[in-house]
């Protein structure tokens, strides 16, 4: 097996773990920036919709460094799918893989499952929940909670900061109840 | 522990927010030297998919404990993390524009309790925190814009509703 053979592979997590470790020395170096990624919805509002709302009014050009962060991100995504893409299926735990069978998903060639997350499923209620409903949580309750992973649960934990941990441990509380009382229900809904 | 190098600056109320992500630099920058940060994202993005982190098979796994992986790459970034912060701080290093390296304590309000759930129910519906959301983009999902765009309005949504809710 050749290099870019093991490149094109799924990578590890102690690869990828200490790999995105490294970005909180790395940003706090190179500029003094601490790592964290939901504040740039912030600076996205506050650019384009402020509405006289105090909480985005702010210089938020200061923190125009986040946004050329994210841009790097999809960039980046961009690059690893289509230059250094896994020629092969998502290999995930049999478990997960049987579990999401019984609750309709059966495509496993990409990233995502096709069934929910096509662009033809925009307009159709796959769309409304999975995507408008969904992205509206992650939004409101990213901002609501100060971070979200990146910035409590990585940059956070850290640095030692337990109320970080309380979020943490609320984001899991969340995601184990939306996992196994809520999605069966709306997978169920839209199948 | 020896913080002489790291000052934790209090919130000032009103007058300077905290943010996630806050860039505590003295000397401002133009395009050019954000560039910097475009590509330490594009580093980023490549393991986030690389990693598989952005997908939400990975993101079922981890909720349904049916793999270590989430839990490991992001057991092992606090680690290293941890060990850069703790060593940032023992030698004093700086910035390389000779700054004293700064972070913000967390405050603790009740939106990490609530907020951090409705985050949570999110996460797991989308398979996404709003980093890989990025990276989902980049990757051809182009139905997630509309995660996006749905993202930007809960926050700005937040940021409407803030003086009424329980902080």
């Amino acid at each position: 097996m050749n290099v870019f053979e093991i490149i094109r592979g799924p990578w590890p997590w102690y690869v990828a773990g200490p790999i995105i470790g490294l970005t909180v020395p790395a940003l706090l170096l190179l500029g003094n920036k601490s790592f964290g990624i939901s504040s740039t919805l912030r600076h996205m509002c506050a650019a384009v919709i402020p509405a006289n709302i105090s909480f985005f009014k702010y210089n938020w050009r200061k923190e125009a460094w986040n946004l050329f962060f994210v841009a790097g991100i999809a960039l980046g995504g961009f690059i690893a799918t289509f230059f250094l893409g896994n020629p092969h299926e998502i290999v995930i735990a049999p478990e997960t893989q049987n579990a999401l069978a019984r609750l309709g998903i059966s495509d496993f060639s990409g990233l995502m499952p096709q069934e929910v997350f096509s662009v033809s499923h925009i307009f159709s209620a796959k769309g409304v929940i999975f995507l408008v409903f969904g992205g509206f949580l992650v939004g409101f309750g990213t901002r609501y909670a100060g971070g979200c992973t990146s910035g409590h649960s990585i940059m956070g934990l850290s640095n030692l900061q337990w109320p970080s941990l309380v979020a943490t441990i609320s984001f899991m509380v969340g995601g184990l109840v939306s996992t196994h009382f809520l999605l069966p229900v709306l997978l169920d809904w839209v199948r | 522990m020896d913080l002489a190098n790291i000052q934790n600056k209090p919130q000032l109320a009103g007058e300077e927010e905290i943010f996630d992500g806050a860039n505590h630099q003295r000397q401002s920058e133009g395009v050019v030297a954000n560039l910097k940060y475009l590509i330490v994202g594009v580093l980023f993005g490549v393991v986030f998919v690389k990693a598989e982190i952005v997908s939400w098979f990975r993101i079922q796994e981890m909720f349904r404990f049916d793999s270590f992986h989430m839990y490991g790459v992001i057991g092992s970034a606090v680690l290293v993390g941890l060990i850069s912060i703790q060593l940032i701080r023992r030698f004093k290093i700086q910035t390389f524009q000779k700054e004293d390296v700064v972070i913000s304590p967390k405050t603790f309000d009740k939106g990490q309790i609530f907020g951090g759930i409705l985050f949570g129910v999110g996460w797991a519906i989308t398979g996404a925190c709003p980093g890989p959301l990025f990276a989902q983009i980049g990757s051809g999902f182009l139905a997630v814009v509309v995660t996006l765009l749905s993202a930007i309005g809960g926050t700005w949504t937040y940021g409407l509703l803030r003086s009424r809710l329980p902080h």
